[in-house]
């Protein structure tokens, strides 16, 4: 029982405990869940907790696994802990040194959707970003190629944000096959 | 020798390879930039089946969207199915009776042997080799009889339940699973000779399409495709599920990460999931196959038409806003699926439907890091690299 206490006791601060000693001040809040660490962190310092998650030679996130983001706007509890922010992004990192994960999450303001972007961390990050602008419409400054990839390109709107229907939103009337010869 | 594009001669044509082209298996483009013969520039381009899947899951309740996951990857349902239930149960927090795990690893590891039977088969006859086609799909239909008679269909097969299995293996399905495993190595050792030390394969394939392992992590290669260039990395074992810690395998690796390293080491694959499947079967657990918790798991059909108290679950569970609720909270669960991670983050909101689903797919990433391994090459290499990744277009676009 000591020895587990013990166990999980090295383990948990290894990442949060860095990340208090370097970044403490960007750290909105942290958890572990299910033997994940999640770490909420702030917009603006965002790339700079990423980039030293991923270069600390301790922890060595190397692996981006995904990017994707949530829309809040109908969960209450979370929009009133992160002062209304409607977006989260969200980053699931794996290092293979550690053969540990860590989830950041990266509250996004409705009226600022921009944030930094993270193509020169990990290569990975290229489509896994555009398929989140696509489907939230999040912008990633910085990024090299930042257009739609599952949508056509003049789609309008963001189809996983939650004011967006799961069906009949008028787009079958607005084709125009008998303008153009198809 | 010169590379590709010492060849080259300053003259561009571009070639767009794709949306249907026969070598593309699922509708998929890759625009070329060519110099001659050599690539230049590889632009691939994705969402030609984009179906909404993320969205869904936000509108289906937790047992409802099995279906859905049945058509991600479809060469190996089972797998997505089983990926999917261990995301859900791990946020509910409930454990399934080990006999219901070690069914559930039986079915993984035959739906890989059949994914990467489908593979072998697609990716040689992309490269001429027309017998290794119907060798592979002989050993595949086989594998299929078996699905079906599991779980009633062949490709839809929604097998798996939150808490459980659809139902138990059926009479005879042991010596069934045993028999395909006693005869497979053999059958796969007919491809070996086909194949392995072919000149023709070896030329089109060795050196073809090269990642080194640190690119390959940078890209977020997984499964086969990382595995080739040296990283030895499963899930299975790395972060070991159900109960993939009580079997033992071997991790097959290669050394160049080349489409021919990719072929080796999804054919070792194979091999290893016989032993697991072996060892499955030597130590089956008897005992309840699902949950015995009314509140998750749907009641059989016999006490939900013979049982008042059945049909009050069958009720219960079946009802929207009295099915299985999951606690507020979100969760992210990945498991090795035969082209590699993936994964399902879902996000509760305590009801009986999720708030979001996310599906962290292989191919999405794979697909990515084409141009990475195409770029200088040669024009007839882009089938035999697209054919090594095994890019599936339904789990690529969701």
């Amino acid at each position: 029982m000591n020895e587990e206490k013990e166990v999980e006791e090295q383990s948990k601060p290894l990442v949060l405990e860095k990340l208090e000693a370097n970044h403490a001040d960007t750290l909105l809040a942290q958890d572990e869940s299910r033997g994940t660490v999640v770490v909420v962190v702030r917009k603006e310092q965002a790339y700079a907790v990423l980039e030293y998650l991923k270069t600390d030679p301790e922890l060595a996130y190397t692996y981006l696994v995904d990017v994707t983001a949530v829309d809040n706007s109908q969960m209450e509890s979370e929009l009133i802990q992160f002062d209304y922010a409607r977006f989260m992004v969200i980053y699931q990192l794996y290092s293979y040194q550690g053969q540990c994960r860590v989830r950041v999450k990266v509250p996004v303001h409705e009226n600022d959707l921009s944030i930094s972007s993270v193509t020169g961390l990990w290569r990975a990050a290229n489509w896994l970003e555009r398929e989140t602008y696509d489907m939230f419409g999040i912008h990633f400054e910085g990024h090299p190629d930042l257009r739609r990839i599952l949508m056509p390109d003049d789609f309008e709107g963001h189809p996983l944000r939650k004011d967006y229907p799961l069906q009949g939103r008028g787009e079958r009337e607005r084709f125009n096959f008998d303008k153009q010869n198809v | 020798m010169q590379s590709g594009l010492e060849r080259a001669t300053g003259e561009k044509m571009v070639l767009s390879f794709g949306p249907q082209h026969p070598a593309t298996h699922g509708t998929l483009r890759i625009v070329l930039e060519l110099d001659g013969e050599s690539i230049l520039k590889a632009t691939p381009h994705a969402g030609y089946l984009h179906t909404g899947f993320e969205k869904l899951g936000e509108h289906l309740d937790y047992n409802q969207y099995i279906v859905v996951t049945d058509r991600m990857n479809y060469l190996s349902p089972l797998s997505n199915n089983f990926g999917y239930v261990l995301a859900v149960e791990q946020l509910l927090g409930i454990e399934v009776p080990k006999r219901c795990q070690y069914i559930r690893i039986l079915m993984a590891e035959l739906s890989r042997m059949a994914d990467h039977l489908l593979w072998l088969g697609t990716a040689a006859l992309d490269l001429g080799a027309f017998s290794v086609f119907l060798y592979s799909f002989r050993e595949r239909e086989k594998l299929y009889s078996i699905f079906e008679k599991t779980t009633g269909a062949r490709l839809t097969t929604s097998y798996t339940r939150v808490g459980g299995v659809l139902r138990d293996l059926y009479q005879g399905c042991e010596e069934d699973i045993r028999q395909f495993i006693t005869n497979f190595p053999k059958a796969l050792k007919e491809t070996h000779t086909l194949l392995t030390r072919n000149r023709i394969w070896m030329d089109r394939t060795k050196g073809v399409g090269p990642i080194s392992g640190d690119d390959a992590i940078d890209y977020g290669l997984t499964g086969p495709c990382l595995r080739a260039t040296g990283v030895a990395h499963d899930l299975r074992k790395a972060e070991p599920y159900s109960s993939y810690d009580e079997v033992t395998f071997d991790v097959p690796v290669g050394t160049n990460g080349d489409a021919y390293d990719r072929y080796l080491v999804r054919m070792e694959e194979m091999i290893q999931s016989c032993g697991i499947i072996t060892q499955v079967l030597d130590n089956m657990p008897d005992g309840p196959v699902n949950l015995e918790d009314n509140k998750i798991m749907l009641p059989n059909k016999s006490d939900a038409y013979g049982h008042i108290e059945g049909l009050i679950h069958h009720f219960k569970v079946i009802m929207d806003g009295h099915g299985v609720e999951v606690p507020k909270g979100d969760h992210y669960c990945a498991t090795e699926s035969p082209n590699g991670e993936l994964g399902f983050y879902i996000v509760s909101d305590g009801s009986g439907t999720g708030y979001r689903i996310r599906i962290r797919p292989p191919s999405f990433l794979h697909f990515q890091a084409l141009p990475h391994m195409l770029e200088g090459g040669m024009v007839s290499d882009t089938v035999a690299v697209l054919g090594s990744l095994n890019v599936i277009a339904g789990e690529l676009d969701r």
